[in-house]
């Protein structure tokens, strides 16, 4: 098993969401979050003073998902994530040591997409 | 010269300019929160460049006596524009009280285009606009021209203000085409509160609008009043029972939509109808928005926020209206169909294409000139994706100042905390 982590930009979640759909991915968590990947900042300016932002809002995906989940997994999110300007975002896959399905107490591979 | 009359119109244009932000409260919380300010700002820009538009050049094309078609160019830069009467009014006051009305039918526009445009664009658009489209059709109707003459009913400006506006803002929002989310992600209004607020401040200032078209503190000024507080609250009743019938829940933004519809659709009548036909008309104005609002988002057509079901049909159903149920013993003007009088009908008919036509044909000119010298429209990434706020304006509506390094002017030395003493010493 794996847990698929994934910082895109917040105006292409409903892009990821949809390819993951078709990808056949069920089951993730999304927190809204900030931070800073050497995107250009922003410039604000309010009355005399001007503000530079560093850090941009950003969505974050966590999916755990069985081995051969994989792959489809982070090619969904890369085809749907992209634009090609720096601020994408990124993906990290992550070794996960136990998962437990809270409902049916079940665990590990029978408790992650694939679902049934 | 008449102080009553002077007392009231002060109040009343005073309403009317508050009726401009109240549109950037009602337009602003329909959009999502990273373009919140730049909708808004789109109706408040309006109280400068339009303004300053109708003090130059707009009146006088407007209210200047000139042909049937436009008024001539003896009162530009408010020439002989002073303190004697016009009417019961100080000519000043008369000036002011009608630019309030082209602040607003400009900004108005700004719905249908929201979320996509360039704001230099757009504000160059507004004053172009302002007088060379709203001023031409105000002389027709006010200011002495041949839609006057012809005995076309218009009381507070359903045709000259919500036709003329509502036809605009569906030809601009053609031109500058779908934003690139429409029809493929939910697009959600960000704060319906704020949208409550403004349709509230809208029907407040609108008081100022109707009655103020009396010109003067008198019985007609009440006849309007009493109107413009019954036909909204008739079309939010009906509007009501649409949404109950529909889904079994009665929405938020459909009761801030019915109020401007109402109110929209009683502008041409108020002075010209009784109260309980101004209920009649409230009611039924609900009808066809309410189904123009469900019809729009199926189209391609990304009227964002639903200018053509609010002014442009409740504008042509409330002209059209006016023509049936005007009632001479009210107004001493004239009667409408159910009173006698099936010719008024057309008349109404005709001023609304009239009105229409010209109406379309110069948005068109106009947005097709300024796109030879830049832009309409933002990027599709770093504009629209990111939000106009911040590509437009350099600021955030929501902004939590996470993150945010203050940029220091060079000419300010920063404000440095003194080195702290090695411990040990001090004590």
């Amino acid at each position: 098993m794996k847990l698929v982590v994934a910082i895109v930009r917040p105006e292409k979640l409903t892009d990821v969401l949809e390819a993951l759909f078709r990808a056949e991915v069920r089951g993730l968590t999304i927190s809204r979050v900030q931070g800073h990947g050497g995107e250009t900042e922003r410039v604000t300016t309010y009355r005399g003073s001007t503000v530079k932002m560093e850090l941009s809002e950003k969505v974050r995906l966590e999916i755990g998902v069985s081995d051969h989940f994989v792959e489809p997994t982070v090619g969904a999110i890369l085809t749907a994530a992209q634009t090609g300007e720096v601020g994408d975002g990124k993906i990290f896959v992550l070794p996960v040591e136990r998962v437990y399905r809270i409902r049916t107490a079940e665990r590990d591979e029978a408790a992650v997409t694939p679902v049934g | 010269m008449n102080a009553a009359d002077t007392a009231w119109m002060l109040v009343a244009t005073a309403l009317v300019l508050l009726m401009t932000p109240a549109l950037g409260f009602f337009y602003g919380g329909l959009v999502r929160a990273k373009n919140a300010l730049n909708t808004m700002m789109m109706s408040f820009a309006a109280l400068g460049c339009v303004a300053i538009a109708w003090a130059l050049a707009g009146y006088s094309l407007a209210f200047a006596p000139g042909s049937a078609w436009l008024g001539d160019l003896s009162r530009l830069f408010l020439h002989g524009v002073g303190l004697a009467p016009n009417g019961t009014i100080p000519h000043v006051l008369f000036m002011a009280y009608q630019g309030t009305f082209a602040i607003i039918t400009a900004a108005l526009i700004s719905g249908a285009i929201v979320e996509r445009m360039q704001f230099r664009a757009y504000l160059i658009f507004l004053t172009l606009w302002s007088v060379l489209i709203y001023a031409p059709i105000a002389h027709w109707v006010w200011g002495g021209g041949w839609l006057a003459k012809l005995g076309a009913l218009d009381f507070a400006g359903g045709t000259v203000v919500h036709v003329n506006a509502g036809v605009a803002a569906v030809v601009a929002a053609l031109i500058l085409g779908p934003r690139k989310d429409y029809a493929r992600q939910a697009i959600l209004p960000h704060s319906v509160p704020f949208t409550l607020l403004g349709a509230g401040l809208l029907w407040f200032g609108w008081f100022g609008f109707n009655a103020g078209s009396a010109l003067g503190a008198n019985a007609l000024a009440a006849l309007a009043f009493v109107n413009t507080m019954l036909a909204p609250a008739a079309t939010l009743v009906v509007w009501t029972l649409l949404d109950l019938r529909r889904g079994g829940k009665v929405t938020a933004v459909g009761a801030a939509t019915a109020v401007v519809v109402g109110l929209v659709a009683v502008t041409p009548a108020a002075g010209f109808i009784s109260p309980i036909a101004a209920i009649a008309l409230g009611g039924i104005a609900a009808i066809p928005s309410y189904y123009c609002v469900l019809w729009r988002p199926r189209t391609r057509l990304d009227d964002s926020l639903d200018v053509l079901a609010a002014h442009g049909v409740g504008g042509t159903v409330g002209a059209i209206l006016t023509g049936v149920l005007a009632q001479k013993v009210w107004n001493g003007v004239a009667d409408g169909v159910l009173f006698g009088a099936p010719m008024q009908l057309v008349v109404q008919i005709a001023g609304v294409a009239a009105v229409a036509a010209y109406s379309a044909a110069g948005t068109v000119v106009i947005l097709k000139a300024i796109a030879l010298f830049m832009p309409l429209r933002v990027t599709e990434h770093s504009g629209e994706g990111l939000g106009l706020d911040v590509s437009q304006h350099g600021e955030e509506a929501y902004g939590t100042g996470e993150g945010a390094i203050l940029v220091l002017p060079d000419l300010i030395p920063p404000v440095t905390t003194p080195a702290p003493e090695p411990a040990g010493e001090r004590a």
